[in-house]
């Protein structure tokens, strides 16, 4: 018995471990350049017809997104941006905007989070990296 | 000794006159000599036209209205120290014209001048300000509100207004989303049954315009199925009301799979039409394609960029690039230019944004030669340059965008800019 226990948790050991190796190699894998490598890619795809190649958005129309309170602040808010859209008076710098931006949510939790992490390294922005793991966890709550 | 006394008599007489002349019209202004700018305000410009810079930095300079004495209107869309139009005149005559007052506390866009009244628009609510003999406000503080509780939602808010010699004015009612989608702008989000935005917005209104406080109830849906419109006129050769439509965006972004970057920065046409009451431009159903020529089925609503909408849609008289932003129309009828403009149709285009990844266009002021109402050639770049750059890649960059036209009594025509709040001013100028 105490042996097949010993063995259990070997082989569980075991088991986590390699999974935490697998976790560790993805992690590598993903370095930041990469993240913000697909994120500009994602950009150029989902963002650039609204928010402009420059970051600087459409006067009266699609806000800018350099140095924005929305793209430096609470990371909370940002992905749910991305994930439910937008549709109401936001004021920056004195100006406000007339366009709805649309629920981007058919992006998965890796784009989102890579595109987020471009935006808050490029425009003159500088600002921590976005993980998967938190957008999933902002997807699967309910709250706003 | 006679002689002696006659004369002197005669130059007080001279001098009295005179002053109670200039007594009567002390508010009379004279219109400025046009005269251009060394480098034309930056513009260019076809050969013999010439520009000036006649104001700066006023603001968001939207429409404009020229008086019969060459004096200035101008509506701000947001009101700057309260104030949301400015009045200018040139009283020193250096061609620079000052800032003599502003008034009224509400921003917008659209102003007008019919019968002794000047008409001026906010997103909800169109006012009239009685004028005098010079054609100035004599209460600028209590307008009559003649239009009252119109949609305005965030897109596609601003309310332009145009009268016609029947004592008629009309309004555009934007319809406040892109293509009446279940999710505005969304991936693949069908479009709502029986567009119900219609009833309200996405066409023209006609009210009267000596009629205090109307809404729906009192207007006449004069036009509908028209997406958003800023610039309009009427054509006094044919007594008939045009609009410049602002064409639907986001064919990529919303349907990447029917449309690539490329489709979505070309289609649609920024369509000129000719409307008659009744008429139906066919938004958000079908959308007016700038390579099939020919309104197209509309994604939303079952389209795949190929199957031809119903018929009973008008189709446009003239049909302009994509996404270029027309955001004022006017037919031309002074005696200035030369004769090929004459009736002809200048439009402003502010300058598109939905064109992106593609690089951007308009941020000029088209002509369309005209003759007894129908488009006698085709349309051509006027103006160009108020960007001040060779090409526009983000609409951030543009130094000057053209918003509002207006025609002086000299037969010249201005323009305004809503980036800087320059104003322009355009002459003909044979010697040049
Ligand atoms: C269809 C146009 C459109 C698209 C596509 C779009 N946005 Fe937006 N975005 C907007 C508009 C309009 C707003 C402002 C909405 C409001 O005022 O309610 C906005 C707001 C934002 C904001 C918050 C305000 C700010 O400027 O900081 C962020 C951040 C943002 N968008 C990022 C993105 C990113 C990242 C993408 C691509 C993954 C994207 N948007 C795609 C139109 C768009």
């Amino acid at each position: 018995m105490k042996k097949i226990i010993c063995a259990a948790i070997l082989i569980i050991g075991f088991l986590s471990n390699s999974k935490a190796q697998i976790k560790k190699k993805d992690i590598v894998a993903k370095t930041p350049t990469n993240q913000l490598a697909k994120g500009k890619i994602l950009y150029a795809k989902h963002c650039v017809v609204c928010h402009q190649a420059d970051g600087g958005g459409v006067m009266g129309l699609n806000p800018p997104l350099i140095k924005t309170d929305y793209v430096l602040g609470d990371q909370k808010r940002l992905i749910n941006i991305i994930l439910k859209g937008l549709d109401k008076e936001i004021e920056i710098d004195g100006e406000t905007y007339a366009n709805p931006m649309p629920g981007l949510s058919h992006l998965s939790d890796q784009e989102v989070a890579d595109v987020l992490s471009y935006i808050r390294n490029n425009f003159g922005n500088k600002a921590s990296i976005i993980s998967p793991a938190q957008v999933k966890v902002i997807r699967a709550s309910k709250t706003k | 000794m006679r002689k002696k006394t006659i004369i002197p008599l005669f130059i007080a007489c001279l001098v009295i006159v005179g002053i109670s002349f200039s007594f009567m019209n002390k508010h009379k202004n004279d219109v400025t000599p046009f005269k251009p700018d060394a480098d034309n305000a930056g513009l260019k410009l076809p050969v013999g036209f010439g520009a000036n810079k006649v104001a700066d930095n006023l603001g968001k300079a939207r429409h404009i209205v020229i008086t019969k004495d060459g004096s200035i209107y101008i509506k701000l869309m947001k009101v700057v120290d309260g104030k949301g139009i400015l009045f200018l005149q040139d009283k020193d005559k250096d061609g620079k014209y000052e800032v003599q007052t502003a008034f009224c506390n509400y921003g917008g866009t659209g102003v007008t001048i019919k019968n002794g009244y000047l008409y001026a628009s906010s997103d909800k609510e169109v006012f009239r300000y009685k004028l005098d003999e010079n054609e100035q406000v004599i209460d600028p503080a209590n307008p009559e509100k003649i239009i009252t509780g119109l949609l305005a939602r965030r897109q596609h808010q601003t309310k332009s207004i145009l009268l016609d010699n029947e004592d008629n004015i009309y309004v555009n009612i934007g319809a406040p989303t892109n293509s009446c989608q279940e999710n505005d702008r969304g991936l693949e989000s069908k479009g709502k049954v029986g567009c119900p935005i219609l009833d309200s917005a996405g066409g023209i209104w006609q009210f009267k315009a000596n009629k205090l406080n109307q809404s729906y109830a009192d207007g006449l849906r004069y036009a509908t199925g028209i997406r958003n419109v800023m610039g309009l006129d009427w054509n006094t050769q044919n007594n008939t009301l045009y609009v410049m439509q602002h064409g639907r965006d986001n064919l990529n972004s919303s349907w990447p799979k029917l449309f690539n970057t490329k489709q979505s920065a070309e289609i649609p046409a920024e369509a000129m039409y000719m409307i008659k009451k009744g008429d139906n431009a066919g938004w958000p159903y079908v959308y007016y394609d700038t390579y099939q020529h020919k309104n197209i089925l509309a994604p939303e609503y079952g389209g795949d960029g190929k199957k031809e909408g119903s018929k009973e849609f008008i189709n446009p008289i003239v049909a302009f690039p994509a996404h270029m932003a027309p955001n004022a129309l006017l037919f031309y009828t002074g005696n200035m230019f030369p004769e090929r403009y004459k009736q002809g149709a200048f439009v402003a285009f502010h300058g598109s944004w939905n064109r992106a990844p593609e690089k951007q266009a308009g941020y000029f002021v088209a002509f369309v030669p005209f003759k007894d109402g129908k488009p006698a050639g085709e349309w051509e770049v006027f103006a160009d340059g108020f960007s001040g750059l060779n090409e526009v890649m983000a609409p951030r960059e543009a130094l000057h965008r053209p918003c509002g036209l207006a025609q002086g009594p000299d037969g010249s025509l201005y323009v305004t800019d809503d980036v800087k709040g320059t104003v322009y001013r355009i002459g003909y100028n044979i010697n040049k």
